[in-house]
């Protein structure tokens, strides 16, 4: 593997391990992803996919390495600062705010903007945008000051806006338990782009879909990265969706990267085959 | 489902107004129209409304499990009686042992003593919530209810501030019915301002699920604490108007211990966790019954039969229809809904609609939810 | 102090923590299963003396047949109060189970109110005489129930190990305590397994509760909430879910108290605030107690 330079990518891993006691989950993981790509980590089940996930969004603090996201090192920043910073995620048994209606759930996206000033210090220290300014947004929320009840209309309007890109508009005001399973994995999306992202990480999207809507999954994800400019990281266990979609594919077995490179690439790796064994024949 | 249809927020605002106009003409009426009984009753309602809608803001809202109000309660209770009474009072309670200073030698208005006690209230609730909101569920339960007793301690303690085991008597009865609705008014208005806000969907998506709203970059525990202060502050509140109303403040765990807390979990289960006007509803209901099941507690005469009352039967009545409705209705009255203007509107134009064309029966289908 | 005095002491801090100890079991038993705080427990504490008061002085009984009536019916309690208040929750979220919990408490407190009456009765007449003796050791002067109570907590501490580690139905329990569905296919009841051990706990607590009142004779309504919260946290402290460390919890926490009590009498008003201030602690920097084992939420 030829040497890779950390400026090259918008998020970088740099030989990152996660060990929990005994367990080495994520072994050494040195590689990350290119600005507007769409990058898929595959791998057979209890591979480490989403304990990397889970290291890049902060919900762990990697036992060795470094984490580089857009120039900044947020190793062991808290989630939510991670998220303000322009990473989101979904997850893989859908987490939805069940008791919220649609559109709450997109709103919900865009209230770090109002308070998150630890993540702002770190945007300004690095000369980056601070998202949204104005300060007492919780004594002007209670006042409902005319700035408040304008921001609100905003976000409302934002909200509606992208509920209507992902075709969910409809549906905003019911509750989001009362969707059926697809359109939960797409308000998913939905509520993770609505925290503007530069970067968004699906975990198994498809998981539990049948094939027709997998193939409009797949459609969904490549148009929202084209339409928000995102950089998309997928897992994904259903091999067909990686590699339809994917630019690039990135192979971990056992927590250790074993290939990596486009979908022929990879699928004629004698080690990803190796990996794989049972599971390969489901894709040719 | 038929389209509802919404009102303009101008009609809502000049409808609030109006509801706010004839509360408070009946509340003026009520001084003439109820006994002194009766206006007791109003006052605990506002009292235990204010109790329970800054419970249910945490328990209900934000979907923290707390058992530690009451402790927020007496902080408010103490620290407004100590401030509303005279140094000759207080020289003259504390016979133990004397009441520090300054504390003996000041004296402010009701005002001045109850935002005092909100203010001492809602500075403990940060020292306690700092410590053990990365807590939750039920180790959370534990560890406030712990801290509330702590608080009842101190308050049988320290001697030379609460007056230990005797408590505070002699409370001018500041509470009146403009004071408690009042400030019932205020505690509504600002805990339901802040639930219909960016802030309130953020402690609603907490509640739902504390691992994605720290996903879509909440500080689950910067809101957790902020919620709990909020509550902790309009627990004080309370606290200040309950010691007035009361006019006697001590440290028995029926007063401002664990057996408070229970009544307002009565309150807001019944209600409705989750709802702020199922909170004024359940503290309604509480107050009301629990005036009312006094029959069961007393004698009662039939004739020449007398039936013996039988002390301590009000509260196996709460219980047994508090562990009922967990087991049956765990939505309670109103689930997490609240009745809005909207609400109203649409359910009149179905009233209305249904009269005038006088439909036979309509569909099961389209009785809507 | 002296070390007479540190001696009784040590023998008041061996009771008073073996008693938290039997009480923290049930805690920790049903916690291990269900991850529900039992806040009844501290009830059928209460209930357990009741009943061997009532044993003794309406039916009359001999102290001992009293006391082991008492026991089964805090058994009986205990499982009557899973069928109907916890098994109808099973599925539900665990915060459901816990307030429901908070309302069966409530409800056995003000039951007891009106029932049994609110002010306080004295346990004397229900001590055998000879336990009330005192033995002079050297210079230590020790109630010969003080012994009574240690053997027969030692007793039931091994008993229940017993129970726990060789028989069928300990096996199941410690299956169910790791994965409900999994035992279940295995052909267990698992509803007869969480009653038993609701039974058994409470079993433990109604003895505690007898053995308390003999220690502290009088027996009122309430007298169950502080003990339940104190043996709560030794089962946080030791463990919670692990059978022994329920009783270390308790024997550390009993011991604690009397110690600080007998070393800073200025601070005896206090003394329950020790046991909270234990459980911030631990929570706060080892919330898996000594002997637990993590639970994790999978993510």
């Amino acid at each position: 593997m030829s040497e890779l330079k950390k400026e090259d990518f918008l998020l970088f891993l740099d030989h990152v391990t996660m060990q929990f006691g005994g367990l080495v989950a994520v072994d050494d993981f040195h590689n990350g992803v290119k600005p507007g790509e769409l990058l898929g980590l595959i791998g057979p089940n209890g591979a480490g996919k989403t304990t990397v996930f889970n290291v890049i969004t902060g919900i762990y603090t990697p036992t060795k390495g470094r984490v580089y996201f857009a120039g900044m090192d947020i190793t062991g920043l808290r989630p939510h600062i991670i998220t303000h910073l322009g990473i989101a995620r979904t997850f893989q048994n859908i987490r939805l705010f069940h008791n919220m209606t649609v559109l709450e759930n997109v709103l919900v996206s865009q209230h770090h903007a109002l308070t998150n000033s630890d993540a702002d210090r770190i945007l300004k220290k690095h000369g980056m945008p601070v998202k949204r300014t104005g300060r007492f947004w919780f004594w002007k929320a209670i006042l409902k000051s005319p700035g408040y009840i304008n921001l609100e209309k905003h976000m409302v309007k934002e909200a509606e806006e992208l509920l209507e890109k992902v075709g969910l508009l409809d549906v905003k005001n019911e509750k989001a338990s009362a969707l059926p399973y697809g359109m939960q994995r797409k308000l998913e999306i939905a509520r993770a782009l609505a925290t503007e992202p530069k970067l968004i990480l699906l975990d198994e999207p498809a998981a539990g879909m049948n094939p027709q809507e997998t193939e409009e999954l797949m459609e969904f994800i490549v148009r929202i990265r084209d339409e928000f400019k995102v950089t998309v990281l997928l897992i994904e266990h259903d091999m067909k969706v990686v590699m339809g979609i994917c630019e690039r594919i990135i192979v971990l077995d056992y927590g250790k990267i074993i290939s990596e490179g486009t979908a022929a690439e990879v699928s004629s790796d004698p080690k990803v085959i190796e990996a794989y064994l049972g599971e390969w024949e489901n894709v040719s | 489902m038929p389209m509802e249809k919404r009102l303009s927020t101008k009609t809502k605002i000049y409808l609030t107004i109006g509801l706010i106009i004839v509360g408070a003409l009946l509340l003026w009426g009520s001084n003439y129209w109820l006994e002194s009984y009766g206006q007791r009753i109003l006052k605990l309602i506002a009292v235990y409304g204010v109790l329970a809608v800054s419970y249910t803001f945490v328990n209900g809202i934000t979907g923290m499990f707390s058992l530690g109000h009451a402790g927020f309660v007496a902080v408010g209770a103490y620290v407004s009686a100590l401030l509303t009474m005279s140094p000759m009072e207080k020289e003259m309670s504390f016979i133990l042992e004397p009441l520090i200073w300054p504390l003996n030698s000041i004296q402010t208005d009701f005002l001045t003593a109850t935002i005092a006690g909100g203010i001492a209230a809602a500075i403990f609730a940060f020292a306690i919530g700092y410590p053990s909101l990365r807590l939750t569920g039920d180790y959370l339960a534990i560890v406030t209810l712990g801290f509330s007793e702590i608080i009842r301690l101190i308050a049988l303690n320290a001697q030379n501030i609460t007056n230990g085991a005797l408590g505070l008597k002699g409370l001018t009865e500041y509470t009146n019915i403009w004071w408690a609705w009042g400030w019932l008014l205020i505690t509504v208005v600002v805990i339901a301002s802040l639930t219909y806000s960016s802030y309130g969907r953020a402690l609603k998506a907490i509640r739902d699920d504390d691992i994605a709203a720290e996903a879509m970059g909440i500080n689950v525990f910067k809101h957790r604490l902020l919620a709990f202060v909020v509550s902790g502050f309009f627990a004080g509140i309370g606290g200040s108007l309950y010691a007035h109303l009361l006019t006697t403040i001590d440290p028995r765990p029926t007063t401002i211990g664990v057996f408070l807390t229970f009544y307002l979990l009565i309150m807001i289960v019944l209600g409705g966790l989750g709802s702020i006007t199922g909170a004024l509803i359940g503290a309604a209901l509480f107050a009301i019954l629990s005036e009312w099941l006094r029959i069961f507690e007393s004698n009662i005469t039939i004739g020449s039969i007398t039936i013996k009352g039988i002390p301590g039967m009000r509260m196996v009545i709460f219980s047994t229809l508090f562990v009922v409705t967990m087991l049956v209705w765990r939505r309670g009255i109103m689930g997490m809904e609240e009745i809005t203007w909207d609400k109203l509107y649409n359910w009149l134009l179905r009233f209305r609609k249904k009269g005038q064309t006088a439909e036979p029966e309509p569909k099961r289908g389209d009785v809507d939810e | 102090m002296s070390a007479r005095m540190f001696m009784q002491n040590l023998f008041n801090g061996l009771t008073l923590g073996g008693l938290y100890a039997l009480i923290a079991i049930g805690y920790t038993m049903v916690y291990g299963i269900l991850r529900l705080i039992n806040f009844a427990h501290g009830d059928v504490f209460m209930i357990g003396t009741y009943l061997a008061f009532y044993g003794v002085t309406l039916m009359l009984l001999p102290w001992w047949l009293a006391i082991v009536v008492a026991i089964i019916g805090s058994a009986a309690i205990g499982f009557l109060i899973d069928r109907v208040a916890y098994k109808p929750l099973r599925e539900s979220p665990r915060i459901s189970a816990l307030i429901t919990a908070i309302g069966v408490s409530f409800f056995l407190e003000s039951f007891a109110v009106v029932v049994f009456g609110g002010i306080p009765k004295s346990f004397l007449k229900i001590i055998p005489n000879f336990l009330k003796k005192i033995v002079t050791i050297g210079e230590l002067r020790i109630q010969v129930l003080t012994f009574f109570a240690l053997a027969i907590i030692a007793g039931l501490l091994v008993l229940l190990l017993w129970i726990v580690y060789r028989t069928k139905i300990g096996m199941a329990m410690r299956a169910i305590s790791t994965d409900i569905p999994t035992t279940a296919l295995m052909g267990v009841n698992t509803d007869t397994v969480i009653g038993f051990t609701f039974a058994l706990g409470s079993a433990l607590a109604g003895a505690s509760g007898i053995i308390w009142a003999m220690r502290y004779p009088q027996i009122f309504p309430y007298m169950g909430f502080m003990p339940g919260l104190k043996a709560f946290i030794a089962a946080v402290f030791g463990g919670i879910g692990s059978i022994q460390g329920a009783m270390l919890g308790g024997f550390i926490l009993g011991m604690a108290e009397i110690m600080i009590v007998g070393f800073l009498p200025q601070l005896a008003g206090y003394r329950d605030v020790f046991a909270f201030i234990i459980l911030i602690l631990i929570l706060s920097f080892k919330p898996t107690g000594i002997m637990g084992k993590k639970l994790t939420v999978k993510v």
